[in-house]
């Protein structure tokens, strides 16, 4: 079946319901979708989505035939073996902390490079522009040592080709 | 400056349309209003907004021009939605017209309103409200260019009344350019010498041919790229009609109810010729025992149908009519003659007849229509009907069997004839359909009788919604369940006996039809076809209807069961 993760970058017109016409695609036909992101372009007529799926590589290839074939779409670029960019933004807030809690925050955010961006005397909220792999891990590094103290706010991929790699 | 409703009638007086299909209401008096001035598009009225896209539907098929519906919001609007669903199945142009809600009123819940492009957002090919005036003319311009280009569709423009009562630019565009959406209109030479190349080795090759040809009007050059190569044909029911019916080349259809030569065929073809065909289930049986010998080759327009259901080995994204021309460059006659005989033979040897029922059978009705009509345009229900008569009916070219093949939507056939005959008021147009169609969209005679149609309506009654029945008979062990329409509440609860005496059957459809002042006659006997088709012919001002009351339990054979491969047939139901 050979499942696995792909990634697909869509340029789309920037209208009413674009949005609701590629999300209705794929929960019509079934498609499993993991994230979508969207946002205007340099050009305020075009939107560009970042997509996030697990499927198999048949399912793969329609979706993209779907997608194109959408009146709305513009182009459909298959991101996920070629070289781009690609960082999510997190937000991990971290209640009931007490001060050795605390320490234990920024001693992690130290060691991975995150960021506060707002705390309290007992929350802390930190911010993560990782990965959506690594961005992963931070939850399930968050959550091993707070369990159920952890609220967890992300905004999926946005991905870009690559400048330097791809020019090679 | 002019009003926008004037745009929209100027508008569709530029792109061609001559016959607009529509229902009045608030939110689209205005547009009415403004079509009520002209005599270049005659305004059709149907008795109801799903019969009305069907007719436009009809039309479409028929006359291969984009039919054009407008209605009004809310409910005008959710009436089309079987019929847009239909035609994009199909892939039949139409351009449909939603009243709206004024702007300012969008989103409050107001009277009438609905969101009916996210309503159709995922059966349409393109759905879209104007909110700008000034957008207007361009997105009408767009809506006739996408729904009758690439793989037609039908297309919603939803008109909020503000939109149509402002006044704006009178300008309707000559060109359209959407830079999202570029049909193909070429073909990949390197791709067609290709599918030749392995044609020409092939020693049991087989054209399967869809609706695809027979939209994009290739009928010619699918005969005479047959003709040239000497390859069978075998068609989908959209497809039936690619190459004349009678050709000695053409095996049948093929699918659960395909004869017993054309699933053959395809069960053991080694190259698989495919033209315009979109793999439905009801035509592949059991996908993994699908062709199992054959290297498939696969030409559409719609690169999403190709490997979408059937994986292929060569495929061609291009208009039917541009592939073939360019095949009929690239090919010569094959030495396959064992081959044709086989099919031939099976198709000889196995038939698709109804003989085994006594008198008056669906088949002799066919066949007399066969003998009897030149070059009818015919039009189906859904369910045995449609089965028998794409079994049976035979056919010279395209745009003359019109059927709800993907969606299968019963109550399409007598108003898709009414716009049928609309567009082609010279042919003969024959509306063939069951008692339980007949009466999902039986207000039409209204509309037939008010504009003095003489069409033929055939209705066979056996009173049950046979197809459903005969399935429950096969694997249900009989438990017909829902599917008798002589039911009354009084009936006992399983009534297996054969003497049983049934209730009165309601309606009673000759009176229906003379009580819309059209005329009526039923059919008992074999021997009375012939009398009740020139009771027909004699009226030339208004539908007559022929209810041909046929055996109760008549089934459609041969049959694929469920699940099964296309050669595992029972071929005697």
């Amino acid at each position: 079946m050979n499942m696995k993760k792909r990634w697909i970058s869509l340029y789309v017109e920037n209208q009413i319901g674009v949005l609701a016409k590629i999300s209705g695609l794929f929960s019509g036909k079934s498609y499993n979708l993991d994230s979508l992101t969207v946002g205007e372009t340099e050009d305020t007529s075009v939107s560009r989505m970042t997509i996030g799926l697990t499927c198999d590589d048949i399912t793969f290839e329609q979706i993209k035939k779907q997608l194109n074939r959408s009146i709305e779409v513009i182009k459909v670029m298959d991101f996920t073996d070629i070289p781009i960019h690609k960082k999510e933004i997190l937000f991990i807030k971290i209640n009931s902390c007490s001060d050795k809690d605390r320490e234990e925050i920024f001693r992690i955010v130290n060691a991975f490079e995150l960021k506060v961006t707002d705390y309290s005397k007992k929350s802390v909220l930190v911010e993560c522009v990782q990965t959506e792999m690594k961005n992963n891990d931070m939850i399930a590094l968050f959550n091993r040592i707070f369990p159920n103290r952890i609220e967890v706010v992300r905004g999926g991929s946005v991905a870009v080709e690559a400048i330097s790699s791809a020019e090679r | 400056m002019i009003k926008g409703t004037d745009l929209f009638v100027k508008a569709l007086k530029e792109e061609g349309v001559d016959i607009l299909f529509g229902y009045p209401g608030g939110q689209a008096i205005d547009l009415f209003d403004s079509l009520y001035d002209q005599d270049d598009i005659e305004v059709i009225l149907p008795r109801h907004e799903q019969a009305l896209i069907h007719a436009a539907d009809g039309y479409a098929r028929s006359t291969g021009k984009v039919g054009v519906c407008l209605v009004t919001s809310g409910p005008g609007a959710t009436n089309l939605v079987t019929g847009i669903a239909t035609a994009n199945y199909d892939s039949v142009p139409l351009v449909c017209f939603t009243g709206q809600v004024p702007l300012g009123l969008m989103g409050n819940d107001a009277f009438q309103e609905v969101d009916i492009v996210g309503i159709t957002r995922s059966i349409c090919k393109y759905a879209v409200t104007v909110r700008k005036r000034e957008d207007l003319g361009r997105i009408i311009k767009e809506a006739f260019y996408i729904a009758r280009t690439g793989r037609p569709g039908p297309v919603v423009i939803d008109l909020p009344k503000d939109i149509q009562q402002a006044m704006g630019s009178a300008e309707y565009p000559k060109e359209v350019a959407i830079r999202s959406y570029k049909p193909n209109e070429s073909v990949h030479i390197g791709q067609i010498k290709k599918a030749a190349g392995i044609l020409k080795k092939a020693k049991k090759p087989l054209f399967l041919v869809g609706g695809g040809v027979n939209i994009s009007g290739a009928n010619e050059q699918m005969t005479k790229l047959a003709e040239q190569t000497g390859v069978p044909v075998i068609t989908t029911i959209m497809g039936k009609g690619a190459v004349p019916s009678s050709h000695s080349l053409y095996m049948g259809n093929i699918g659960i109810h395909g004869s017993y030569a054309a699933n053959h065929a395809v069960s053991e073809c080694d190259v698989l010729f495919s033209i315009g065909t979109r793999f439905n289930d009801r035509i592949t049986g059991k996908i993994s025992e699908f062709a199992p010998h054959a290297t498939i080759i696969h030409i559409d327009i719609d690169s999403a149908s190709i490997s979408k259901n059937i994986v292929v080995d060569v495929p061609i994204v291009a208009d039917a009519k541009l592939a073939i021309e360019a095949l009929l460059e690239h090919t010569t006659k094959l030495s396959v003659e064992p081959w044709v005989k086989q099919v031939t033979q099976w198709k000889e040897q196995y038939p698709i007849n109804m003989e085994r029922y006594e008198g008056l059978t669906p088949e002799k009705v066919i066949r007399y229509i066969n003998e009897h009509f030149e070059n009818p345009i015919v039009t189906t229900d859904v369910g045995q009907n449609q089965l028998w008569t794409t079994q049976y009916l035979e056919i010279e070219s395209n745009r003359q069997l019109l059927t709800s093949g993907g969606l299968g939507t019963m109550g399409y056939g007598f108003p898709a004839a009414v716009g049928a005959k609309l567009g082609n008021p010279e042919r003969d147009v024959i509306a063939i359909s069951g008692d339980g169609g007949m009466q999902m969209n039986i207000q039409e005679l209204a509309t037939a009788v008010a504009l003095e149609l003489p069409l033929t309506l055939v209705v066979f009654n056996n009173g049950y919604l046979g197809n459903v029945r005969q399935w429950q008979e096969m694997f249900f062990n009989k438990r017909y369940s829902s599917t008798c329409l002589t039911y009354r509440k009084s009936c006992e609860r399983d009534c297996m006996n054969k003497d049983k005496c049934c209730p009165k059957y309601t309606p009673d459809f000759v009176k229906l039809a003379e009580s819309y002042d059209a005329y009526g006659i039923r059919v008992m006997k074999e021997e009375d076809i012939e009398k009740a088709f020139a009771y027909a012919k004699e009226h030339k001002n208004a539908p007559t209807l022929i209810e041909f009351i046929i055996e109760r339990e008549a089934n459609v054979s041969p049959m694929v069961p469920g699940g099964k491969p296309l050669y595992d047939m029972i071929m005697d139901c």
